[in-house]
C-alpha cells in the first residue's frame, strides 16, 4: 500500500504548511517595523502601551471571574442533574447547545434591548453592572464547554455511590460537592477552565457592542490603525491559545494516568 | 444543621437541596440566554406599536440585505464543504496508520489550537501572510513574477475571507470527525478484502455509508460555526464585505437601517438558519452513533 501512505504524507504536509505558513508569515511581518532590519521593535511599542495593558488586564480579570462565576453555577446543577434530577436532562443539554446556535452577536443585541437604560433591569447604567452584563454573556459562550467538559468529569467518577457513602458518614449537600466531588473531577474544571479563558481573552463582539475597555476591541482598534503591531499582538494570542490548550493537554494526560 | 434534623422524618428530606443547587443556573439560563433571544423573535414579530406583524420579515426581502444573507451563506458554505472535506482526508490521514506515531497527537494537538485561533488576531495573520504587503504575496511576486491582486485576488473578498475561515475550520473538522474515523473496525475492511470488493466498492458501500452522517452532520456544525463569526471578517474587511453579522453589527451600533424592529427580523433570520443547520446536525449525530460505538 505504498500508494496509499504517500496520500497520507501529501495531507498531511499540505495541512502543515497550510497551518504553518501564515503562522511564519505573520512572525515575520512583526519583526519588519523598522526599515531594513529584523526588530522586536513592534512587540516593545505594544507592550508598552498603557492602552495594551489596561485591556489585557481587564481580560484577564474578566476571564477569571467567568471561570469562577460560570463554575459556581454549572458544577451544583451537573452534579444534581446527575444525581437526582435525570428528568431536566434534556432541557439541560438544549440549554447548554443554545450559544452554539444562537450566534453571539444576536445574544449581545437581545441583552441591549433587554437590559438598556429604560428596562425594568437597567444593567447598562454603570460600569459595575455593565462589566457583569459581560461577564454574563462570556459566561454564556462558555457554557457549551464549561458544562460539556464537567459532565464528562462527573461521568468518569461515580456519582451516586460517592454521594452515599459521604451521606451515610453524615456530611451534607454542600461539604459533598466542595470537598468529594470537586476534588474528583479538578482535572475536568481545569480544562474547561482553560478552553474559557482561551475563549474570553480576546472576545470581540460583546466587549465591543457593550462598550468595554477589554483585549479584543483594542485589538481591532490597532489593527484598524497600525501596520506591524497587529502582527505582533497575532503571534502573542497565538501563544496565549497554544499555551492554554497545551496545558489542557498534559491536564487531562495525567487525568488519565491517575485514573487507568 | 437543624433544618436537617427536623426533616430528616420526611421520605425524601433531599430534594430542596437539588432544587437550591440548580436554581442559580435556571434563573442565569432563562435571564442571559432565553429571555435575550426570545425578546428577540417576539421583536421580530412586531411593529412599532406591539402589534402583530409579518412586515418586519417582509422587509428582510430587500437587495441589501438579502445580498448580505447570501454573501454570509456563500462563505459558511464554502468554508464548511471545503473545511470538512480537507479535515476529512488529513484525519483519516492521521488515524488509519503508516505514519510515523508521533504525527497524531501532534496533530490533534495542533487542531485544538487552531480551531481556537480566530478572531481578530487570525485577521491579522492573513493580512500578514496574503495582504498587498504579505510574506506569501511578496513571495509569488518576487520568486514567480505573479501578482495575485493583479491577477483579481483580493483578501477582502468572497475567497479571501473563505481561506481565512478555512484556517479554524479544518481543524474543527479534524477534532470532529476524529472519533468517527476511528470508529470505523478493521474487521470490516478485512471482511470485505476477503469478499473480494475493492478499496473503491469498500469506500462506496461500507465505510462511506457509515461516516456520511457525521460527515455530513460535522460539515453542518462547520456551516454554523462560520455564520455566526464576526470578528474575523469585521477586522479584515471592515465593512467592505458586507455579510450578515456586520450587518446586524452596524444595525446595533448605529441603526443604520432605522427600524429597530427590522434588526429583531436580519437577528430572527440568523437564528432560523443557525437553527436549522444544528437541528439537522443533531439528527444526523443520533443516525451516526447507531454504527459508531
Amino acid at each position: 500500500m505504498k500508494t496509499n501512505r504517500l496520500g497520507h504524507w501529501i495531507a498531511i504536509l499540505i495541512g502543515t504548511l497550510y497551518f504553518v505558513v501564515p503562522l511564519a508569515a505573520t512572525f515575520e511581518f512583526s519583526l519588519r517595523k523598522l526599515r531594513g532590519v529584523y526588530s522586536f521593535e513592534a512587540y516593545r511599542v505594544v507592550l508598552a502601551d498603557p492602552q495594551f495593558q489596561s485591556s489585557f488586564t481587564f481580560s484577564v480579570g474578566l476571564a477569571v471571574v467567568t471561570i469562577v462565576f460560570g463554575m459556581a453555577i454549572i458544577v451544583p446543577m451537573a452534579y444534581f442533574v446527575e444525581l437526582r434530577l435525570r428528568k431536566l436532562r434534556p432541557f439541560v443539554e438544549f440549554v447548554t447547545l443554545l450559544p452554539l446556535v444562537v450566534p453571539a452577536i444576536v445574544i449581545v443585541f437581545g441583552y441591549l434591548r433587554l437590559y438598556n437604560s429604560s428596562s425594568i433591569l437597567p444593567l447598562t447604567n454603570s460600569t459595575l453592572s455593565t462589566n457583569f452584563l459581560l461577564t454574563c454573556g462570556y459566561v454564556t459562550l462558555a457554557l457549551p464547554y464549561m458544562y460539556r467538559s464537567i459532565e464528562t468529569g462527573l461521568r468518569a467518577i461515580d456519582v451516586r455511590t460517592l454521594t452515599e457513602a459521604a451521606e451515610s458518614l453524615g456530611a451534607s449537600s454542600g461539604t459533598i460537592i466542595w470537598r468529594i466531588i470537586l476534588p474528583n473531577i479538578r482535572s475536568a474544571m481545569l480544562s474547561g477552565a482553560f478552553l474559557t479563558f482561551a475563549i474570553v481573552i480576546g472576545e470581540f463582539t460583546f466587549a465591543s457592542l457593550l462598550n468595554r475597555p477589554a483585549f479584543g476591541p483594542y485589538l481591532q482598534l490597532i489593527g484598524a490603525n497600525r501596520a506591524y503591531e497587529p502582527a505582533a499582538l497575532a503571534c502573542m494570542a497565538f501563544m496565549i491559545t497554544w499555551a492554554c490548550m497545551g496545558i489542557i493537554q498534559v491536564i487531562s494526560r495525567n487525568a488519565v494516568a491517575a485514573h487507568p | 444543621m437543624a433544618s436537617n434534623a427536623s426533616s430528616a422524618s420526611l421520605p425524601r428530606p433531599r430534594v430542596p437541596w437539588a432544587v437550591v443547587g440548580v436554581t442559580p443556573f435556571m434563573v442565569f439560563a432563562l435571564l442571559f440566554l432565553i429571555l435575550p433571544t426570545l425578546f428577540l423573535v417576539v421583536g421580530a414579530f412586531q411593529d412599532n406599536d406591539g402589534g402583530f406583524t409579518l412586515a418586519n420579515l417582509g422587509k428582510l426581502w430587500t437587495p441589501t440585505i438579502l445580498a448580505s444573507y447570501w454573501i454570509s451563506i456563500k462563505v459558511s458554505v464554502a468554508s464548511a464543504v471545503i473545511g470538512a472535506a480537507i479535515g476529512a482526508f488529513i484525519a483519516y490521514a492521521a488515524v488509519s496508520g503508516g505514519l510515523p506515531r508521533w504525527i497524531r497527537p501532534t496533530i490533534m494537538t495542533f487542531s485544538g489550537v487552531a480551531s481556537q485561533f480566530a478572531g481578530v488576531p487570525l485577521a491579522f495573520a492573513f493580512l500578514a501572510t496574503l495582504g498587498r504587503q504579505g510574506l506569501v504575496t511578496l513571495f509569488l511576486s518576487s520568486v514567480f513574477g505573479l501578482n495575485i491582486y493583479a491577477q483579481g485576488f483580493n483578501l477582502l473578498s468572497f475567497w479571501g475571507l473563505t481561506l481565512t475561515y478555512l484556517y479554524f475550520q479544518i481543524p474543527l473538522m479534524v477534532l470532529i470527525v476524529t472519533p468517527a474515523i476511528e470508529g470505523l473496525r478493521k474487521e470490516w475492511r478485512e471482511a470485505a478484502t476477503i469478499l473480494g470488493a475493492s478499496n473503491w466498492q469498500y469506500w462506496r458501500h461500507i465505510a462511506g455509508p457509515v461516516l456520511l452522517p457525521s460527515f455530513l452532520g460535522a460539515a453542518l456544525l462547520l456551516f454554523a460555526n462560520a455564520f455566526g463569526a464576526i470578528a474575523t471578517a469585521y477586522a479584515l474587511t471592515g465593512s467592505s464585505l458586507n455579510i450578515v453579522t456586520i450587518l446586524l453589527y452596524a444595525q446595533i451600533r448605529g441603526d443604520v437601517l432605522h427600524d429597530q424592529n427590522l434588526g429583531y427580523a436580519i437577528a430572527f433570520g440568523m437564528i432560523v438558519i443557525t437553527g436549522l443547520s444544528n437541528l439537522c446536525y443533531i439528527l444526523l449525530r443520533v443516525r451516526s452513533e447507531r454504527w459508531l460505538k
